[in-house]
């Protein structure tokens, strides 16, 4: 009779390149991510592409805690790399996938995230194609890191960029704001009202696509993920040398959001979002933009925050506020929130 | 609004003595609807911000000592010391960041072989807090829990803000919170000794506005007058058991705030039955005199004769990142606020 080893926890062996590593490969990856390129288990991933023009991202998450409402850990390095690549101006197609487990770490959890990765890809349309298993020793890593890298193939005719954008040019933006950050800090904190926050995590893909392919007037997008919508315009305005002008009246954001952000002392503008994209517009399109965002799951609340001005001393993001005040949108200091993706 | 402050003919100075306040006036860009003559003061009314600089270097000698554990609130761990910060010590195992006094006596309970020492900072608002964990840790016996009393109240620093002669201060939108605790009737002593109208709101952008219209109105009329204007929350005699739990556990004592000195009977000491969770009477503490750090104006800031821009440090080497001040530390602070929301662009 076989001894039928069975390893609950993952081990340091189980990156050493040996038997538990050929074992995790075979029995807890590969599974999770059936297709061709894969599973020859080559050196490298070969693929044939057609576009001759691709992006190129990659992205690390370590995102704590490593389950949350609306999401998880794998679910994240799958719309992370994939909205990068979608904001571009690209179809995503392939991910690798680099995993760094701590000793100790429980299979059934790796299981749980693997299959949420190997979900969200297929959601998405991308293979992962290549990858990589690394351990350490316990104490050297929170658990688990991830890292995925993504090649997406560029839309024929599609050029954005600041270079694009003019005075005029509305900003939208696809839903309510900064529900991932605060749903992830609300979570650490262990405060009560958490239950009806969720994380907006999810991969824009598809909707980029069908805007890219239907829209001429396009000029730029952006994920504001780290730093949020507040750190994304004042990019924009930076790079371009124009001001921005937003209404907090048109901000799209939901009341338990701006509740929990109220009581930590948060300014919602600068919290970081996972399903969003600002798109910078020209006014002619701005209509088309709204139709096809509408009918989509991901971007029935669609919004125009604002529009591209002249500057009139040095580039800002102004916001006009609901009493018909104005205050000036800083760009954040991004230490309030450390890992949140 | 614009008529009352028309008919002064000259510059309204009004002082908002609640950071929450501060916070909202920036968030909502008040002061650009307001009229020209028409100048907010940001007061004392960041609790970190008037916490003196002596009893701060108490706190960072104090969680030098092996044998301690230091529960402070989030605010207080970046505020700079002479040479050094909580935060640059919280590496240290010994500085615990608590959300409420209950969780700073839970970890009292928790480490018996450590001395807690819980840094109580905070007005009215705060200190009933603090005040019933030392009722519970006295009922329970947690003889290894200790608070390092810092509480402030708010009227005496009113008094001392406009007994100073460089005072330019016509009225007080009063705090809303603290107003909860103590009642809108505290003030009238405000009124009565100083003639000047005390108005209490509430914090949203328009219970802000109606309290500025409604001081507009009493100057223009030259009738200075107590009101609240924010009766969903504010009574006139306010919260009477959190007095009576401060009341049991603190006594008033003339206590130093930062930028206004030492004022009389200002701050909160525990009453002598509850000496033994005294830090100041355990560790045998006599807190060294004040002395602020090189440049920083906090303290003018505070009595609201200059705005934040006017510091040489400010958005310079004093920034939310690394702040000289601790105006710029507190999410409350006006230096913090100015920063994050001022009327210039900052350049960073």
């Amino acid at each position: 009779m076989t001894k039928k080893t069975k390893n609950d926890k993952i081990l340091l062996a189980h990156g050493g390149g040996g038997q538990l590593t050929d074992d995790l490969i075979r029995r807890h990856i590969l599974p999770s991510f059936d297709n061709e390129i894969l599973t020859e288990m080559g050196d490298s991933a070969r693929l044939d592409l057609t576009s001759g023009s691709l992006c190129l991202t990659t992205d690390s998450y370590v995102v704590k805690p490593l389950f949350f409402r609306g999401g998880d850990i794998g679910k994240l390095a799958v719309c992370g790399t994939v909205n990068d690549l979608a904001v571009a101006g690209s179809r995503p197609v392939a991910l690798t996938l680099s995993l760094i487990i701590e000793d100790g770490f429980k299979m059934e959890l790796l299981d749980r995230i693997l299959s949420s990765i190997a979900k969200t890809a297929r959601q998405s349309h991308v293979d992962i194609v290549a990858g990589d298993t690394k351990t350490v020793e316990a104490g050297a890593a929170d658990k688990i890191f991830i890292n995925t890298a993504g090649i997406g193939a560029r839309l024929p005719g599609v050029d954005l960029g600041f270079r694009q954008i003019a005075v005029g040019d509305r900003i939208i933006v696809n839903g309510s704001i900064g529900d991932h950050g605060m749903t992830i800090i609300s979570q650490r904190e262990d405060i009560a009202f958490q239950t009806q926050l969720e994380s907006d995590c999810a991969a824009l893909a598809a909707l980029t696509c069908q805007l890219l392919e239907n829209v001429d007037g396009i000029r730029f997008m952006r994920d504001p993920t780290r730093g949020g919508v507040a750190a994304t315009l004042n990019e924009i305005s930076m790079s371009t040398g124009l001001s921005i002008k937003i209404r907090e009246n048109d901000l799209p954001i939901k009341p338990a959001v701006q509740a929990a952000a109220d009581m930590l002392g948060f300014d919602v503008l600068t919290i970081a979002n996972e399903g969003k994209f600002i798109v910078v517009v020209s006014p002619e399109s701005v209509g088309e933009c709204l139709k096809i965002c509408r009918n989509d799951p991901l971007g029935q609340e669609v919004q125009i925050i604002g529009e591209v001005v002249e500057t009139r001393d040095v580039p800002l993001v102004e916001m006009e506020t609901r009493i018909g005040g104005r205050r000036i949108v800083q760009m954040p200091y991004g230490r309030e929130l450390p890992r949140i993706c | 609004m614009a008529a009352a402050c028309e008919s002064l003919g000259r510059q309204v100075n009004i002082m908002e003595v609640c950071g929450t306040h501060t916070v909202s006036i920036f968030r909502n860009g008040i002061r650009s609807v307001l009229p020209p003559n028409l100048k907010l003061l940001s007061g004392p009314g960041c609790p970190v911000c008037v916490t003196d600089q002596g009893y701060i270097d108490t706190v960072l000698q104090l969680a030098d000592r092996e044998d301690c554990l230091i529960a402070t609130y989030g605010d207080m761990i970046r505020v700079p010391g002479n040479d050094r910060s909580l935060e640059t010590k919280q590496a240290k195992p010994n500085v615990k960041v608590v959300l409420s006094s209950e969780d700073a006596l839970q970890l009292a309970r928790d480490h018996p072989d450590k001395t807690v020492i819980f840094v109580a900072v905070g007005f009215e608002t705060t200190a009933p807090a603090t005040a019933v964990v030392v009722k519970e840790a006295a009922a329970e016996s947690v003889d290894n829990f200790c608070i390092l009393s810092g509480h402030k109240l708010v009227v005496p620093a009113m008094r001392a803000l406009l007994s100073s002669k460089n005072n330019n201060i016509d009225a007080f939108l009063c705090p809303g919170h603290v107003s909860v605790i103590i009642g809108y009737g505290a003030f009238s002593e405000i009124t009565r000794d100083f003639r000047r109208p005390c108005v209490v709101a509430g914090f949203e952008a328009v219970q802000i506005i109606e309290g500025l219209c409604e001081i507009c109105r009493q100057l223009s009329t030259g009738e200075p007058a107590l009101k609240s204007m924010y009766p969903a929350v504010v009574t006139e005699k306010g919260n009477i058991a959190a007095q009576k739990m401060i009341d049991e556990c603190f006594e008033p004592v003339d206590g130093d705030w930062r930028g206004l000195g030492t004022i009389e009977k200002s701050t909160l000491k525990l009453r002598e039955e509850y000496d033994r969770f005294d830090a100041f009477k355990r560790f045998h503490i006599r807190q060294s005199p004040s002395k602020e750090r090189h440049g920083c104006r906090c303290g003018d800031v505070l009595c609201g004769l200059i705005d934040p821009p006017e510091c040489k440090l400010f958005g310079q080497i004093c920034t939310p990142r690394e702040p000289v001040g601790p105006c710029m530390v507190s999410s409350e602070g006006a230096c913090a606020a100015w920063f994050k929301y001022g009327q210039e662009k900052i350049r960073t």
